[in-house]
């Protein structure tokens, strides 16, 4: 296999020094992680790997000496370089060499065979890949750190490929933390090196995270056991809840607050993302919901509303009348059944009768009520969209009673008239055996049967109407509660925070890597550029590396 | 070392192959499709806009002809950049991987990265195409869960959507060896060694 050293873009201008980082023999690839410059003491160079070796679990070591120089190398410098590899022994031993101000770089790596071995024997062909460090590392394209059916200790063996070099870069926070500032005996020089990123709003947010996420936890953990109470488990109760669609989403509500502020640390880089959506989609909820609030408010909305909302429901229930009118008489030129007509006329018009009257006896608190529930978008726009829609399904809640009733009336009236079709043939269904069996009926129920039969066939028109048009006014009804429920879900379930990061951070939704290769030179190593490439959403970038399993 | 022939595809326009070596451990080939000409353009924006022309005399209406002025547009936009592909490189990497960029008319470039550890094979599927039959190229990948069963097949120069398969043909394959089997299909390591490929790994 050829040899590759997987160097970072970083240290490319760095001075000359050693080259520390991981050797994974199953790839035959050297990742260099830092270089370390002189002068320095080679104990405490050792004393370094070794603790950062302990804290991060990987085999951290020194794999070859880097020249950046202006000339031709001196050859007292040649020969110290080679000293080195003898303090510090590592199979295959690299030598990065790059002149100062070009493009071209050697590099060659030797096996020591034995104190008498010289480089020129046991030389292999090195391939040059050039990774960006601080990408690679925020990229998360390595296993997850702990894999269940392995021990804790165990580290990347199995990792395949190019993921172990990404497990190998992220797992050394530890070799990031001093840089050839520092003060310390080590000077390094890495990613961080040209200015440690962080931020001071993050390092707040997250040290001003634990306790409020606690107390938030503890208030949440008090709500969730309130309502899960036996009280409300009850039977009209539970009913209710489970019809409402408000408590649906309350609940909903509830458990995303519940996962946001959990005190738990997320365990891998899936979890952390869905948390985060959660957690925009809950602010943007809930800022829209306030925006909502203001604007009803300022413009005193509400108590248009309630003035608005008896005419409103007044309106319907004459059009609801005049519908009824309208099939009572000849409607689109059918010819009705009288009698049955006029009954389940009257029956309806004295429904939307009660229905009037109870609104009208409502009027009063409408006001009231409709100004606690314009509170209710404090908690989300979601919130405040499920209560109008709960709104809707109870004021038309007499058309949702018609629809059952000429529902009810037309099922009836279909079994009826297939029983008696049968009966009429002759045959007659065998519950036992689940089929349709002959029978031989008596006269009287043969005649008796027809007649009935008759009757029903004669008043299908009728009662097939009036389900037509109720159930049309109930399909109404639906899709306008169906449609706000859709702009709830979208609301409650489109992952924002994973549309921002494409938009403004595109390498942390990395799906993949590609190469591109690097002027070439006859003699020259060959030197490839590693780039992260990004996940699409549209069908118009890189699609990337397949991960194993 | 560059390396360049020419070919036809199934459809009769030009391709070109060129191979470029870099290392002992690293090729590339480079396939460029045949380019959009100038009379399939002329001929297809002259259908649509005397399209147009018929239905606004039909229909009195000149929105018709801006309908059709930015349908073309549109198309023509859409067509270069998500169908139209300018050329195809493989670049295959000792012990790393191959990897396969398709680069559209309008520039952009489409990238596929396959390890060398997940390839199981590379073959020659043969397929038939109206009256004659084709060859293509693609890699078999290793299935994670199953070990001898294969996950997917990954055809590779595809130049365009499904029905485009370029034919490679004959002259290719049968560059520097191995006839190929009239049937089934078969290990193709002689064809990839015409590719001078070091299969390691």
């Amino acid at each position: 296999m050829v040899l590759k050293a997987f160097f970072p873009t970083c240290c490319a201008s760095a001075d000359s020094g050693l080259l520390v980082g991981r050797w994974v023999p199953e790839q035959s690839s050297a990742v260099v992680l830092a270089v370390v410059h002189f002068p320095f003491i080679p104990i405490q160079v050792k004393e370094l790997l070794a603790q950062v070796q302990q804290a991060s679990q990987v085999g951290v070591t020194v794999l070859g000496t880097w020249c950046h120089r202006r000339q031709e190398p001196e050859e007292s410098l040649g020969h110290f370089l080679e000293g080195l590899g003898a303090i510090f022994s590592h199979k295959p031993w690299f030598q990065l060499c790059r002149e100062r101000g070009s493009k071209s770089w050697s590099c060659k790596a030797t096996h020591w065979q034995g104190p008498t071995s010289h480089a020129a024997s046991g030389e292999d062909q090195v391939m040059l890949i050039f990774y960006d460090q601080r990408k690679v590392l925020l990229s998360q394209l390595h296993p997850p750190a702990v894999l269940p059916d392995r021990q804790a200790g165990d580290t990347t063996a199995s990792a395949g490929g190019l993921a172990a070099v990404f497990d190998t870069v992220a797992r050394s926070e530890a070799l990031f933390q001093s840089d050839r500032f520092d003060e310390g005996p080590v000077r390094l020089s890495h990613w961080q090196s040209e200015g440690v990123e962080a931020s001071i709003l993050v390092e707040l947010a997250k040290w001003a995270a634990g306790p409020v996420c606690l107390l938030l936890a503890c208030l949440l953990s008090l709500v969730s056991a309130a309502s899960a109470c036996r009280v409300f488990k009850l039977w009209p109760l539970s009913f209710i809840w489970s019809k409402l669609s408000t408590c649906e989403q309350l609940r909903h509500r509830l458990e995303q607050l519940t996962l946001i502020f959990s005190t738990r640390k997320a365990k891998n880089p899936a979890q952390l993302m869905r948390k985060a959506n959660m957690l925009v989609s809950v602010l943007l909820d809930v800022a829209l919901g306030l925006m909502l609030l203001s604007w009803l408010h300022r413009k005193d909305l509400i108590g248009q509303l309630a003035d608005a909302l008896i005419p409103v429901a007044d309106h319907v229930a004459k059009e609801l009348q005049h519908l009824l009118q309208w099939l009572m008489g000849a409607p689109a030129g059918l010819k009705m059944n009288r009698a049955l007509d006029q009954v389940l006329g009257r029956f309806f018009l004295y429904h939307i009768h009660l229905w009037i009257s109870y609104i009208h006896l409502m009027s009063p608190f409408i006001e009231r009520i409709l100004w606690h529930v314009g509170l209710s978008a404090c908690l989300g726009l979601t919130v405040a969209l499920s209560i109008l829609s709960d709104i809707i399904a109870l004021l038309t809640f007499h058309i949702y009673c018609f629809y059952v009733y000429g529902a009810r009336l037309y099922c009836l009236k279909i079994h009826g008239l297939s029983s008696l079709w049968r009966l009429f043939r002759g045959k007659k269904w065998n519950v036992l055996r689940q089929r349709v069996d002959s029978c031989s009926y008596d006269l009287d129920q043969l005649f008796i049967g027809t007649l009935l039969f008759t009757i029903l066939v004669f008043l299908l028109p009728t009662t097939a109407l009036y389900y037509l048009v109720f159930t049309l006014l109930r399909l109404l009804v639906v899709t306008v509660q169906g449609l706000i429920h859709l702009l709830v879900d979208l609301i409650n379930s489109l992952p924002l925070y994973s549309l921002g990061l494409r938009l403004c951070r595109p390498y942390r939704l990395a799906a993949g890597v590609k190469f591109r290769v690097l002027e070439h030179e006859t003699g020259r190593p060959l030197r490839l550029l590693m780039q992260v490439s990004i996940a699409c959403i549209l069908p118009c970038s890189s699609k990337g590396l397949r991960e194993p399993g | 070392m560059e390396d360049e022939q020419s070919f036809s595809d199934i459809y009769g326009g030009r391709l070109a192959l060129q191979r470029r070596c870099y290392s002992p451990s690293c090729l590339e080939f480079c396939l460029s499709c045949p380019r959009i000409t100038l009379r399939s353009l002329t001929a297809v924006t002259c259908t649509v806009w005397l399209a147009a022309y018929g239905l606004f005399t039909l229909c009195e209406n000149s929105m018709i002809l801006s309908a059709a002025i930015f349908i073309t547009l549109l198309g023509l936009l859409g067509y270069l950049h998500f169908v139209k592909i300018d050329h195809e490189t493989l670049l295959i990497i000792d012990s790393l991987g191959i990897q396969m960029t398709s680069s559209y008319a309008s520039g952009k470039e489409s990238t596929t990265f396959i390890e060398m550890g997940e390839v199981k094979d590379v073959v020659i599927n043969e397929a038939i195409y109206m009256q004659k039959v084709i060859y293509y190229l693609c890699i078999l990948l290793k299935d994670p869960v199953e070990p001898h069963g294969i996950s997917q097949v990954v055809p590779l120069f595809q130049g365009g959507r499904r029905q485009d398969h370029l034919c490679i043909q004959q002259k290719v394959s049968l560059g520097d060896g191995g006839i190929l089997a009239s049937s089934g299909r078969q290990k193709v390591k002689d064809t990839f060694s015409f590719f001078n490929l070091m299969f390691s790994g």
